[in-house]
C-alpha cells in the first residue's frame, strides 16, 4: 500500500504536518486491555454503584423494557447503519421513523412528528426557538415554574445565547397559574409559553383556558408531557397546543443514568416548516411502491447552513425504534394498564405514608398519577433509606421530598418501604 | 435484501397485544376528573409479540450496516464497532442508575466520567472535558456556548461574531446561529487551505472566535495552523475544533497542542459506538484550562449526557490502551491515501498530494456524455456503487466542488475490502465511459428504486393515514 501511495513509511504520511505538533513520547493512557480484561474492570466498576429499588422520578422514570426491544434494537442492522441518506438501502430504518411519527402524533393528538431531538429538556429549548421564529416581533418566552428543574435550566442556556428573554409563571395550588400567565401576556412581548401536562409534583395541570389567553396574543401554547401519561390525561391537541414536546423515556427506555432518552416533538401543521430535526415522508419510486424518503430537508443544517431551523444532526434514532417497540407491543390496552398499575400503586403509598404520621400532605385533593410530593416532619429521609434500599424521597426545591411508583414496583417493595420510613 | 411493504399498523388486530404485566395488587385509585382524562380515542397498533419481533426483523432486512459492508463515507468515520461495549453498556449495575442518584451511590459511574475526562484530555491534549452533549452538533453548540461565555466573563461583551472556512460542516455555521453569533466566512485557497490573507482583515474586536476542523472536510492538514492560532489569539479570539475529523489525529497529533481551545469529540464516529441510524451520539467538550470557569454556567442535557454512549467508547479506549492508538490514525491516513492513489486516474482529484483520512473526488473524469446522453453524474456514482454492495461516498459535499464525493474509509477495513472497493469504483467508471444510462437508472438491485422525492416534499404524507 505504500509503494502505491509513493512513501516509504507510515511516518511519511504526517510529512505536512509541522515537526512541533507531532506529539513525541507515550500518551498518558492505561496499557490495553483484552476482551476479558475489560469485562473484569467493567464488572468492578459495576458493582461500585449501588442497587436499589427506584421509588424516584423527576424526569426519568423506571418502567419495565419488554425483553423484545433490546433483542430487536440490538439486530445489526440497526444499530450500525448510518443515517438513512441512501434511501435505497435504508428503508428499514425510514419505515420506523415514519411509524415513529405516527405514533408520536396519536400520543399528543397533533398533526405533525420530526424523527426525534435528544432529550426532554433540549426538545423544550427547540420549541423555545420555534416560538421566537414562528412569532414577529416577540421576544419572551414564559416557563411555567412547574416544569421540572433540568427543563428549565436547559431552556435558560439556550435562551442566553439565543437571546431570548425568559419570563416565568408561578404555581398556585399546585399547578401553573392561569392569573398570573394572564398577566404576563398582557405584556405583549411572549412568543410562547411552556406549560407541564404533569407537573415535578406529579399534578396533572388543568390547562382550560390557557390555549384562548396565549393565542389572544398570537404566542403558541406548548406543553410539556410525560408521552407514557397521555394514554390517559387530556392530549396536547385537546389543550388546543401548537407544539408538544417531552422525554420518550418513560416508554421503555432504561434509567441507564440519564441517557440515551429521546427528545419528542410534535407541532400543528401550520408550524412544520420551522420544525427542527429530520422528517421522514412517503412516497413512491419509480415503480411506484410505496417508499419512504428524508423530506422537507431545505429546513436542515446541511443545506441551509446558518439559516436552518436548527443544527441538529445526529438525533435519538435508535431510541426512536425502542419507543416504536415499545408502543407496539403495549398497544391502546398495555399503556393504559401501565398507567393504572403505576396510579394505583401510587395511591396506595400515599396513603400508606400519611399513615405513618411522619408526613404533611402539599396539595390534598389534586390528581397525580405515579407521582407525588409530601412534606416530610423529619430531616434526611432520603439518605435514611437509601440505608435500607431504597432510592426514594427525592427533596424538591421547597423542601417537599418526592415519590414515584411504577408498575415494576410490587406492593411487598412498598410495603417495606413504608416499613423504612416508620423505622426511621 | 429484499422488499417488504408493511407497517406496524397494517399488521394491526383488534384485541391482540404483546406486553406481559402483573396482576394489580392494590385498591382502585379512582379515576381522573373528567375535564383532564383523554378522550381521543388512542389508536395504537395490536400486535402480538411474534407479529411485533417477525415485523421488525423484516424492516432491518431492508437496512444496510456497517456489520453489513464498506461505508466509505467522508467525514462520518463509519469504522467497525466493537460487540464487547454493547455488552459492557448493557450491563443491569449501568443500566439501571437513576440519573438523580447521589454521587455516593454511583461512584461506578462516576469513575467512568473521571477516567474518561483523564482519557480524553490525554489524547487531546485539552484540559477539561464535560460529557453531557449528546451528539456532535450538541457538542459545538456547547463548545461556542463556552466560547462567548469566556468572553463575557472577562467583560469582552461586543465579540459576536464567529470566523467558519467556506469548506466547513454544515453544523458549523448552524450551531453558532443557534449560539447567536453571526457567521462570517473565510475562503480557502486553490490549495484547499484556508486563506491566511483573507483571514487577517477579518480578525478584530467583535470576533469571538474561529471554527476549524484539522485535516479539513477535504482530508487536507491546515499546514498554517501555527500562524492562524498566533493571528486568532492576537486578536482576542479563540480557536475551535471540530472533532468529526479527529480519526487521523489519533496518536500522532493533539489539538490542544495545535493551539485549540475549544474541541468537540464524536464518541460515534472517533470512539467506534454504533451510529445507530441517526444516533444516539455523544459529543464530549474539552476546554483548555482558562476556560475551565466557564464550564459550570452551561446546561445543555437532562442529566449527565448519553451515558451508555460513553461506556462503550470507554470500552473502547481501554481495548486500544496506550499501545495501539496511533495504529487508529496511521491506518485510517494510510487507507485514504491508497484508495485515492488507486482511482485518481478515472476520478477527477482536483487537489493532490498526501491527505489524511479523507479526501473528495470532483466525479468522473470520463463521464460519457455524448451527443444528447448526459454524463454520469456523483449521485449516479453513488446510487450504483449500491449495487454493488457498497454504501456510497458522502456526495455534492464539501461545497467547493459540483461534483464532490468524500471518500473515508477508517482503519478498521482490511485491504481485501478496500481492492474490492477499489476494482468496483473502476468498473463504475468504466460503465460511465461505455454507456452512462446504466448509472442513470442504478440502483437495480436494491429493495427499492430511486424515490420521488420532489412529490414528497410537495405533498407531505408525514404519518400512517389508512386507506
Amino acid at each position: 500500500m505504500l509503494d502505491k501511495i509513493g512513501v516509504k513509511k507510515l511516518d511519511d504520511l504526517y510529512s505536512d504536518v509541522p515537526a512541533e505538533f507531532l506529539h513525541k513520547g507515550a500518551y498518558a493512557l492505561p496499557p490495553a486491555m483484552s476482551e476479558q480484561e475489560i469485562r473484569d474492570y467493567f464488572a468492578s466498576l459495576e458493582a461500585m454503584n449501588a442497587k436499589l429499588k427506584v421509588f424516584v422520578g423527576a424526569g426519568a422514570y423506571d418502567h419495565y423494557t419488554p425483553s423484545v426491544i433490546p433483542y430487536l434494537c440490538s439486530r445489526s442492522e440497526f444499530l450500525t447503519a448510518y443515517t438513512p441518506y441512501q434511501c435505497e438501502i435504508s428503508q428499514g430504518t425510514l419505515r420506523y421513523i415514519f411509524e415513529y411519527q405516527s405514533l408520536i402524533c396519536t400520543l399528543t393528538g397533533l398533526d405533525v412528528s420530526n424523527a426525534s431531538l435528544y432529550d426532554g429538556p433540549t426538545a423544550a429549548a427547540e420549541a423555545m426557538k420555534m416560538a421566537i421564529a414562528c412569532t414577529r416581533k416577540k421576544t419572551r418566552v414564559l416557563l411555567s415554574k412547574g416544569l421540572l428543574p433540568q427543563v428549565r435550566e436547559v431552556v435558560e442556556t439556550y435562551a442566553r445565547f439565543h437571546g431570548v428573554e425568559i419570563g416565568y409563571v408561578p404555581v398556585a395550588d399546585g399547578q401553573t397559574s392561569l392569573e398570573a400567565l394572564k398577566a404576563e401576556l398582557a405584556k405583549d412581548d411572549v412568543a410562547g409559553v411552556i406549560v407541564p401536562s404533569v407537573n415535578r409534583y406529579g399534578i396533572v395541570e388543568d390547562h382550560a383556558g390557557f390555549a384562548d389567553a396565549i393565542h389572544a396574543q398570537k404566542a403558541l401554547l406548548i406543553e410539556y408531557c410525560d408521552p407514557s401519561a397521555l394514554a390517559v390525561v387530556k392530549t396536547p391537541g385537546e389543550w388546543d397546543a401548537d407544539i408538544a414536546v417531552g422525554d420518550g423515556q418513560p416508554l421503555g427506555l432504561p434509567l441507564c443514568y440519564g441517557g440515551p432518552y429521546v427528545g419528542f416533538m410534535a407541532v400543528k401543521k401550520d408550524h412544520m416548516r420551522k420544525m427542527p430535526g429530520r422528517i421522514v415522508g412517503q412516497t413512491v419510486d419509480k415503480e411506484g411502491r410505496r417508499v419512504f424518503v428524508l423530506t422537507l430537508q431545505a429546513r436542515e443544517q446541511h443545506i441551509k447552513r446558518e439559516k436552518a431551523t436548527s443544527n441538529i444532526c445526529s438525533n435519538e434514532s435508535l431510541m426512536a425504534l425502542w419507543v416504536t417497540i415499545y408502543l407496539s407491543l403495549m398497544g391502546p390496552e398495555g399503556l393504559r394498564e401501565v398507567n393504572r398499575l403505576s396510579c394505583d400503586g401510587a395511591h396506595y403509598l400515599y396513603g400508606e405514608l400519611l399513615k405513618t404520621g411522619q408526613f404533611e400532605e402539599v396539595f390534598p385533593g389534586k390528581p397525580f398519577l405515579k407521582e407525588f410530593v409530601l412534606k416530610p416532619k423529619q430531616p434526611k429521609l432520603q439518605e435514611r433509606l437509601e440505608k435500607a434500599g431504597f432510592f426514594a424521597a427525592l427533596p424538591t426545591e421547597e423542601g417537599y421530598v418526592s415519590f414515584c411508583v411504577t408498575e415494576k414496583r410490587t406492593k411487598a417493595e412498598i410495603d417495606a418501604l413504608v416499613k423504612a420510613v416508620k423505622e426511621g | 435484501m429484499k422488499y417488504y411493504d408493511k407497517l406496524i399498523f397494517e399488521c394491526s388486530k383488534e384485541g391482540r397485544c404483546g406486553y406481559s404485566l402483573p396482576k394489580n395488587a392494590f385498591p382502585a385509585a379512582g379515576e381522573l376528573p373528567q375535564a383532564l382524562r383523554r378522550q381521543a380515542p388512542l389508536d395504537l397498533p395490536q400486535v402480538s409479540e411474534p407479529d411485533v419481533v417477525r415485523h421488525y426483523t423484516n424492516l432491518s432486512q431492508m437496512n444496510f450496516g456497517v456489520d453489513t459492508g464498506f461505508y466509505p463515507l467522508g467525514s462520518c468515520t463509519m469504522k467497525y464497532n466493537p460487540k464487547i461495549n454493547e455488552e459492557m453498556a448493557a450491563l443491569q449495575g449501568f443500566a439501571g442508575l437513576h440519573p438523580l442518584m447521589p454521587a455516593s451511590l454511583t461512584e461506578g459511574a462516576c469513575k467512568v466520567y473521571e477516567e474518561m475526562d483523564k482519557a480524553l484530555a490525554a489524547i487531546t491534549g485539552m484540559y477539561k472535558f464535560t460529557l453531557a452533549p449528546c451528539a456532535g452538533a450538541h457538542g459545538e453548540l456547547t463548545g461556542l456556548m463556552l466560547m462567548r461565555q469566556y468572553h463575557i466573563n472577562r467583560g469582552d461583551l461586543n465579540r459576536t461574531k464567529v470566523i467558519v472556512p467556506d469548506s466547513a460542516h454544515g453544523t458549523n455555521p448552524a450551531s453558532a446561529a443557534v449560539c447567536g453569533l453571526e457567521v462570517v466566512e473565510v475562503k480557502s485557497l486553490e490549495n484547499g487551505r484556508i486563506d491566511v490573507e483573507a483571514l487577517k482583515p477579518l480578525l478584530g474586536p467583535d470576533i469571538a472566535g474561529i471554527m476549524m476542523t484539522n485535516p479539513n472536510t477535504l482530508g487536507l492538514f491546515e499546514t498554517e495552523i501555527k500562524t492562524i492560532a498566533a493571528l486568532v489569539h492576537e486578536a482576542g479570539g479563540l480557536l475551535y475544533y471540530d472533532g468529526a475529523n479527529m480519526n487521523p489525529l489519533m496518536g500522532v497529533v493533539r489539538p490542544g497542542d495545535m493551539g485549540f481551545d475549544i474541541m468537540h469529540l464524536n464518541l460515534h464516529k472517533t470512539f467506534s459506538t454504533p451510529h445507530g441510524g441517526g444516533g444516539p451520539g455523544s459529543g464530549p467538550v474539552g476546554v483548555a484550562q482558562k476556560l475551565v470557569d466557564c464550564l459550570p454556567s452551561i446546561r445543555v442535557s437532562a442529566f449527565h449526557g448519553n451515558f451508555g454512549v460513553i461506556l462503550r467508547a470507554y470500552a473502547y479506549i481501554l481495548s486500544l490502551g496506550q499501545e495501539h492508538l496511533r495504529k487508529v490514525g496511521e491506518y485510517a491516513v494510510l487507507s485514504a491515501n491508497y484508495i485515492k492513489e488507486s482511482l485518481k486516474d478515472v476520478y477527477k482529484l482536483p487537489i493532490d498530494g498526501v491527505c489524511k483520512h479523507e479526501f473528495v473526488f470532483d466525479g468522473l473524469i470520463n463521464d460519457g456524455a455524448h451527443d444528447d446522453v448526459p454524463g454520469a453524474t456523483t449521485l449516479d456514482v453513488a446510487k450504483r456503487l449500491l449495487d454493488y454492495g457498497f454504501h456510497a461516498p458522502t456526495i455534492y459535499f464539501p461545497l467547493l466542488f459540483h461534483q464532490a464525493l468524500m471518500i473515508e474509509p477508517t482503519e478498521t477495513e482490511s485491504k481485501e475490502t478496500i481492492d474490492a472497493f477499489i476494482a468496483v469504483m473502476r468498473k463504475i467508471a468504466a460503465e460511465a465511459a461505455e454507456d452512462p444510462n446504466i448509472l442513470h437508472e442504478a440502483p437495480h438491485n436494491t429493495p427499492i428504486s430511486r424515490p420521488d422525492e420532489t412529490t414528497a416534499a410537495r405533498n407531505p404524507i408525514l404519518k400512517y393515514q389508512e386507506n
